[in-house]
């Protein structure tokens, strides 16, 4: 570190500062602004009871909060296990690494379509299926009146794209984890499933805490996946913003939606880092 | 040949399986997207290639809006990566650079935008826009979208910069260069590579924002934007050409970028 | 000429004092120390010298001019760093020629000036390489080369030495000293390895705490520390340390008095005073010896040319010299005697050595 004239420093932050309070705070201010003041300019709950009165509102907060509980187990699952083999040197470790984290890349759009070119009645996974023998005609996976096969091609969708993000994380987490520990536990007897549990584990605690934030923030905001997959077939928080503002052009419920995603973004995190606060000696 | 032991042999396993389930779907929409139409249609589909074409591409370079949109969505991607380079990498710097009364709060600060959903923001900026008469324009996208890269700009930035040891623009300095001198002739051309990865991931981060871009825009859409819009009414050549073409980018910066991955995400989170 | 003159200089970071109201006077061409455990200020100190910290108070002039408020490129000095600095993206050519491109000096001159500054350093072969194909010696050659081919007046290290492996080291000190006595530059140096100031320096200034404890010549800070702390952070083995009591004009430790130098016994006062006596100034004796201290052998450590003996004396110990042929062993009674010139004299409680002109007693000694 060098030189304190003090003022150096505060001016080359001067331009973030700037521009974060205007397309940051200040649309932050305005969110609730819009939701939550009439035309008048007092204050009113009638654009959140007309969001919470449609008849959209409860399928898009369960399905929210549904792809949540079933898309991040299976995650961070796979995400372990590909930071475990990339950690564990297999030939070609950096292939490997490249291809697990190519997904990080891959919008949300083109995740949707590439998994709708496999659901799809005419697609990937009915060809297959049929190859092996398993089905004699085509399934209809994506079909609104079967809720449970769309929510399951979101979560393939979603697994496949955003598991590359918590597997970095890892990965650099797990470099972080001197190999005298590992050694250590192996010389007194732990094997391969002890060392993963006692050894491993705890000390990624700080690292699956901050992929645990992101991706759960990052899955209220679940947006162009349902649409390429879904269609009309089911909804979301975000899409219903999206439906409100451009289809029924009614901003003030879209940003009663956006608060909503906002409350419960910050609510969850706080949950986190309580129920996950980390001892000292693990961060130390 | 060496003798594998049997747990080298399961680990390679399980490292193809996993590698399998994110290559397969990417592999299947190329094969489709380089189908004739007729084979798009078909069913069941070849899942070998059986004939090369550009048909289906073509189709849907050629719909209508196509062109101008993605024209449109590079246009946004730099100008978002000009910005949030030039507003976020002199407070990257400052971060890594000088000790200061704030500090630790505007990286704080930083770090906590990131559990935030920023896009849903682009609705009350939108109402803004059509004020000030930027509503369904490329500028309004990649304001938003600077702001959605800033924090992960000056992030990146900053570690990028710390890698630099202090002591090199010390040096530089104590043989006659200014302040502005070291940074120009030593971290600058050290950091390069690094700033460029972290420009590329910007223009990514960009190229790949719908929903923001499709809440700002009107008739003025991004690629991603216009798909979104056109989808559920596109035949199915648009489609598979359409996400296709949104994968490519992805693929080639990953490439570039691969080196610095756990400068852009490992360290960032921490 | 570039005498160095510092001014009641004062530096903190935020609530640490690291240098405290410093007044010190490098002379024109000194080969100067800044010696002192981590965290004494001594870095820092130096780093105000160059510039690259702003004082808080005080003033620095370099060759009488004041220099307290310009940039480091102003003020017509080169520096070593202890992490070398050496850029890692030019070759070892460009490294040694930054400087010199920097003041613009025609190509012909910076050419032959890199060429002299290598040859010194003796890196002529490796002016192409990179950084990255470097050993941490090499890299430390480059760095030197590259400060002496500015050719300043003031050249500043900071712990140049303590990244190389022991043997190289020693290489490296001799190969610095002569190469200082050559260049006739002023060189102010910082290092917490006791051995190397002792062995390089014209003058050693000795700090803790951000203060300097003591300035003078090697010899002199080794024979007459000016604080406890020095005789116990120069030399190996440290200066022995052991609580006497005055009484009566006389001095005992632990009970046996020991003879004390005429010129001495004026500045003793009645009570505790803390007696210090260096290895080598100590004659032990297996037999039993009149008037001498008796003490306990604790470890005998033989170290070729001589053995270094611990013995305890109650519950103090003491390290003692002993002719490597000596035979003694463990838990052996034996005697101590103090050569009474040599002994050093300091306040019990400040541990400021007490006021007495130790070359008169010297001069004295082997008549009193």
């Amino acid at each position: 570190m060098i030189r304190k004239t003090q003022w150096e420093p505060y001016l080359l932050l001067l331009p973030s500062l700037f521009y974060l309070l205007f397309f940051f705070g200040w649309p932050m201010i305005q969110a609730f602004s819009l939701a939550l003041r009439g035309e008048d300019g007092g204050w009113t709950l009638a654009y959140v009871q007309r969001m919470i009165n449609d008849t959209y509102f409860r399928e898009a907060l369960i399905t929210t909060v549904a792809l949540i509980v079933a898309i991040l187990p299976i995650q961070f699952l796979v995400a372990l296990a590909m930071a475990l083999v990339v950690h564990a040197r297999p030939k070609g470790a950096g292939l490997f690494l490249y291809f697990y984290a190519v997904p990080l890349a891959i919008s949300d759009l083109a995740a949707g379509i590439v998994w709708f070119a496999i659901f799809t009645q005419r697609g990937y996974l009915n060809t297959i299926l049929q190859a092996i023998g398993l089905i004699e005609k085509p399934i209809i996976f994506l079909n609104y009146q079967k809720p449970l096969w769309v929510i399951m091609a979101i979560v393939a969708a979603e697994v496949w794209r955003a598991t590359a993000i918590i597997m970095v994380i890892l990965v650099a987490g797990l470099q972080s984890i001197p190999n005298d520990y590992l050694e250590a536990a192996e010389i007194f007897g732990a094997g391969l499933f002890e060392r993963i549990t006692q050894i491993i584990l705890p000390l990624l605690k700080p690292s699956l805490q901050v992929a645990l934030i992101l991706r759960t923030i990052l899955a209220f905001q679940a947006f162009a996946v349902v649409v390429a997959l879904a269609g009309q077939g089911a909804t979301v928080l975000a899409k219903e913003a999206y439906k409100w503002y451009t289809d029924i052009r009614n901003p003030n419920v879209a940003a009663a939606y956006a608060g909503l995603i906002m409350v419960l973004s910050i609510a969850t995190t706080i949950v986190y880092l309580r129920a996950l606060r980390t001892p000292e000696e693990v961060t130390a | 040949m060496k003798h594998w032991p049997w747990s080298r042999i399961v680990l390679h396993a399980v490292a193809l399986l996993l590698l399998l389930w994110v290559v397969l779907p990417i592999y299947l929409i190329a094969l489709a997207a380089f189908s004739p139409r007729d084979v798009v249609y078909q069913y069941p589909k070849p899942l070998v290639p059986t004939q090369f074409s550009l048909e289906t591409m073509l189709f849907f370079m050629r719909s209508s809006g196509v062109l101008d949109s993605v024209r449109r969505s590079v246009i946004v991607a730099l100008l978002t990566l000009v910005v949030s380079m030039a507003v976020g990498a002199p407070a990257g710097y400052a971060l890594a650079r000088y000790i200061f009364p704030g500090r630790d709060t505007f990286r704080i600060a930083i770090v906590s935008t990131r559990a935030f959903p920023i896009v849903i923001l682009s609705i009350p900026l939108a109402v803004s826009f059509i004020n000030l008469g930027l509503y369904d324009s490329t500028i309004s996208v990649a304001l938003m979208h600077t702001a959605l890269a800033l924090p992960f700009t000056i992030l990146v930035t900053s570690s990028v910069f710390a890698s630099v040891p202090v002591d090199l623009e010390e040096a530089a300095m104590t043989l006659g260069c200014s302040r502005l001198g070291a940074f120009w002739r030593i971290s600058l051309p050290l950091t390069l590579p690094g700033l460029a990865a972290a420009a590329i991931f910007t223009f990514v981060l960009s190229w790949n924002e719908v929903f923001a871009a499709a809440i700002l825009t009107l008739r003025n859409r991004t690629l991603p934007a216009h798909v979104l819009s056109v989808l559920n009414e596109s035949p199915l050549p648009f489609r598979f050409a359409g996400g296709f073409f949104l994968l490519v980018p992805a693929l080639i910066f990953m490439l570039f970028i691969r080196r610095y991955l756990f400068n852009l995400w490992g360290r960032v989170v921490r | 000429m570039a005498e160095i003159r510092i001014d009641h200089v004062w530096k903190t970071f935020g609530k640490v004092v690291a240098v405290k109201d410093v007044t010190l006077t490098v002379e024109d061409r000194e080969f100067v120390i800044l010696l002192g455990p981590s965290g004494c200020g001594k870095t820092t100190l130096l780093r105000c010298i160059s510039g690259l910290e702003q004082v808080d108070r005080g003033t620095i002039f370099i060759g009488g001019r004041n220099v307290t408020n310009l940039p480091p490129r102003r003020r017509g000095i080169a520096m070593v760093f202890q992490s070398y600095a050496v850029f890692p993206h030019m070759t070892v050519f460009d490294n040694i020629a930054f400087g010199l491109r920097m003041k613009k000096l025609p190509k012909p001159e910076i050419e032959r000036r890199v060429r002299d500054a290598a040859a010194l350093m003796h890196i002529e072969e490796l002016l192409d390489r990179y950084p990255a194909q470097l050993s941490g010696g090499q890299r430390q050659r480059v760095a030197v080369a590259r400060a002496i081919a500015v050719q300043s007046e003031v050249l500043l290290m900071d712990e140049p030495l303590s990244n190389l492996d022991a043997l190289l080291r020693l290489e490296m000190r001799a190969e610095l000293k002569r190469l200082f006595t050559e260049l006739e530059t002023t060189v102010v140096y910082v290092t917490h390895d006791q051995v190397e100031a002792m062995s390089m320096g014209d003058r050693i200034a000795v700090m803790r705490d951000g203060e300097i404890l003591q300035f003078d010549t090697p010899v002199r800070v080794y024979d007459y520390p000016a604080d406890r702390f020095i005789g116990g952070f120069i030399g190996n083995p440290p200066m022995n340390f052991l609580m006497a009591e005055v009484t009566d004009g006389r001095v005992l430790v632990h009970g046996t008095a020991v003879e004390v130098p005429a010129p001495v016994r004026s500045r003793l006062q009645a009570g505790p005073v803390l007696v210090g006596i260096r290895a080598e100034n100590i004659e032990l004796s297996p037999e039993q010896d009149e008037g001498a201290i008796p003490a306990r052998v604790l470890v005998v450590e033989p170290l070729g040319s001589h053995n270094l003996v611990t013995a305890s004396v109650e519950a103090d110990m003491v390290k003692v010299t002993t002719p490597a042929d000596m035979r003694l062993r463990p838990d052996q009674a034996v005697w101590l005697r103090f050569v009474p010139e040599k002994v050093r004299w300091f306040d019990a409680e400040s541990g400021r050595a007490l006021p007495v002109d130790y070359e008169a007693v010297e001069a004295a000694g082997h008549v009193g």
